[in-house]
């Protein structure tokens, strides 16, 4: 940070025009001046400070109706403790939340093995285009779905894929077989996963995209008068390249690995049942908000809380032994 | 780390090359990526054609697919006087706009005011601010608690329940703030010197040279807005408050007929017509800042998001 008025003023140093000269600390001024001095700044930070402590930190703090017969019109003071009855549900192996348990486990395995790829192919596609007009302009084309809500992209699909959508309107026409894509249980999954690809895998190029120009050109040149081939310099210069955000990236969806297409799920349940598409969030929302057994739903989002936020450390503490930079630094 | 946008690094390639001094691809695997690239594409504008054609087809043509119409034999507008007519779909795109608008304008402010704070160097009490921002970016309190929150706070079926709540992005605030904090001391010192307040140096200097990362946020911010479904679905239980999004689930996703009663038509067009020419509206604001968005994220977006 640089610093160009001298320090030499220190007692004036309450008054807020000085502001940005030593460093802090340094002047013994007691907090109460400090806050005097500052009040400006504390009152531009102050709406969003509130906003965050009572969007944030207030509703962690109303978790706790996860250890409560909690009742709407009790409130929380007023309900009874349940010690760890909530969690009962899930540790005795009720079948519902099994079943959500279940379907989050293998969407999120699902994701993480065919979708994750596909970005960091199509990012090394983009990369290989020799004109940057060209690149620009399916940059442009394929970072659009991203911007559009959940509830046009599965409209769009029901368009192209639903039962009087365009591929069974020209299998109908041209006499095939009628295909039940959406709607489909035993397909939802396939659904799901298509879906996700359409809309983000253009977006998630952006981060690989930026990896990809910051590798030196000299490594390339080096690998070059070594007589690498193509093949070569994208095997030990390339891919070692984008090591750090592949990581990054990884870690981070490690973390959401109970977190799998919320907003998407629950447009769609209605159309495959919920025995094929629950998954965690969609059964505390169907069990909170619909049914009114906020305590067992509380608990389940606890849990569901708690085990993404140890896996986001976990596998933070695994890049460092890797020697990778992670998320965040120690 | 620090990132560089792709688009700095073009003046560095040399002749057949690649931008990165890679050996060019061989004309075999180049024509075999181009198809690639142009089957993604494809798959990605083909959606918007059929949906787009269809908005504008007249009874007919409708009848005669029985669905989507790909080429419509008469075009019509009809579809678009019918939902613009007044009624369920025009009262909704209002309050879409309406939130949209409001959200966004009270979200920058917000979100400038504390990052410009957090950019102080000494500002009392800056460091477990700065970390309540952050710690917030790891933990999430869960659906229950904060419908409990805006529950509690009466603002179940206000239209404020769409905007409070998702006002602060604390994303954000660290993009903003990690752009204010490029912005040279000097400046800032010499308007001080000059007995300018916080304020205006605020919005006298930091905002007007933080054009573009604010366009990024702000765009962002509205976007988002503009697409929230699952607030609305949560909060919001009067029909006549329901956004575009909930009306398009409602119409197109459920497949729920349009009648005669939410529109103030005298003939209804087909329903595909309707429900396409609804899609097309929710779509079109999203295109018209696409292009404005498009200019900027890559920078605004990058330069907080890696820097952390």
């Amino acid at each position: 940070m640089t610093m160009t008025i001298p320090d030499t003023d220190g007692p004036a140093r309450a008054e807020p025009a000085d502001r940005g000269g030593g460093r802090p600390g340094r002047h013994r001024i007691g907090l109460l001046a400090k806050v005097r001095r500052d009040r400006m700044l504390l009152l531009f930070a102050a709406p969003g400070m509130i906003l965050l402590v009572a969007f944030h930190y207030v509703p962690l703090l109303g978790n706790v109706i996860a250890f409560q017969d909690y009742l709407p019109f009790l409130g929380i003071r007023g309900s009874e403790w349940a010690g760890l009855r909530n969690f009962a549900v899930m540790f005795g192996g009720d079948g519902a939340f099994l079943t959500a348990l279940k379907n989050t486990l293998l969407l999120s395995l699902i994701q993480t093995v065919f979708v994750f790829p596909i970005p960091i192919m199509l990012a090394l596609a983009l990369n290989s285009l020799l004109s940057e007009r060209v690149k620009k302009l399916v940059q442009s084309i394929l970072y659009l779905p991203h911007f559009l809500s959940w509830v046009i992209v599965v409209s769009l699909f029901q368009q192209i894929l639903g039962g009087s959508g365009m591929l069974n309107q020209f299998l109908r026409t041209h006499g095939g077989h009628l295909l039940n894509v959406v709607g489909n249980p035993d397909a939802f999954f396939a659904l799901l996963t298509s879906q996700v690809v359409w809309k983000d895998s253009g977006w998630a190029t952006i981060l690989f995209l930026a990896a990809l120009s910051r590798i030196d050109v000299e490594q390339y040149e080096a690998a070059a008068v070594d007589g690498a081939s193509r093949w070569r310099q994208m095997v030990h210069v390339t891919l070692p390249g984008m090591r750090g955000i592949i990581v990054l990236l990884l870690i981070l969806k490690l973390g959401d690995s109970l977190t799998v297409g919320f907003e998407q799920i629950i447009l769609q349940q209605p159309a495959v049942g919920q025995q094929a598409s629950e998954v965690l969030d969609t059964y505390v929302y169907n069990n909170g908000i619909v049914n009114g057994d906020w305590g067992t739903a509380a608990a389940v989002g606890l849990v569901k809380g708690v085990i993404g936020a140890a896996l986001v450390f976990g596998a933070n503490k695994v890049a460092h032994l890797l020697g990778e930079a992670g998320v965040y630094q120690r | 780390m620090t990132t560089v946008p792709t688009s700095t690094v073009t003046s560095r390639r040399s002749r057949g090359t690649l931008q990165n001094g890679q050996l060019p691809p061989s004309a075999l695997s180049r024509v075999l990526r181009g198809i690639a690239l142009a089957v993604c594409c494809f798959l990605v504008l083909f959606p918007f054609t059929g949906v787009l054609t269809t908005s504008f087809a007249g009874p007919d043509d409708v009848a005669r697919t029985g669905g989507l119409v790909m080429l419509p034999r008469k075009w019509s507008l009809d579809a678009y006087s019918a939902i613009f007519s007044g009624g369920v779909v025009t009262r909704a795109l209002v309050i879409s706009l309406v939130v949209t608008v409001v959200g966004t304008l009270c979200s920058m402010a917000v979100t400038t005011l504390l990052g410009y704070a957090l950019s102080s160097p000494i500002m009392v009490g800056r460091s477990w601010m700065l970390l309540l921002v952050l710690l917030s970016l790891l933990f999430s309190p869960g659906l229950i608690p904060n419908y409990l929150m805006v529950k509690q706070l009466g603002l179940i079926d206000s239209l404020w329940a769409l905007i409070v709540p998702s006002m602060l992005g604390a994303f954000n605030v660290i993009v903003v703030r990690a752009f204010f904090m490029e912005i040279p001391e000097e400046i800032l010192q010499s308007a001080r010197i000059d007995g300018a307040g916080e304020w205006a140096i605020f919005t006298r200097i930091v905002l007007p040279l933080s054009k573009a990362v604010l366009a990024v946020v702000g765009l962002f911010y509205a976007v988002g807005y503009w697409n929230a479904f699952f607030n609305v679905m949560l909060y919001i239980n009067d029909p006549s408050k329901w956004t575009l999004q909930y009306v398009l689930r409602t119409y197109v996703v459920n497949n729920t007929r349009i009648g005669g009663s939410d529109i103030n038509v005298d003939a209804l067009p087909p329903q595909p017509a309707l429900q396409m020419a609804i899609l097309v509206i929710s779509i079109v604001p999203v295109l018209i800042v696409y292009p404005f968005l498009q200019r900027h994220f890559a920078k605004g977006a990058l330069t907080g998001a890696v820097k952390g």
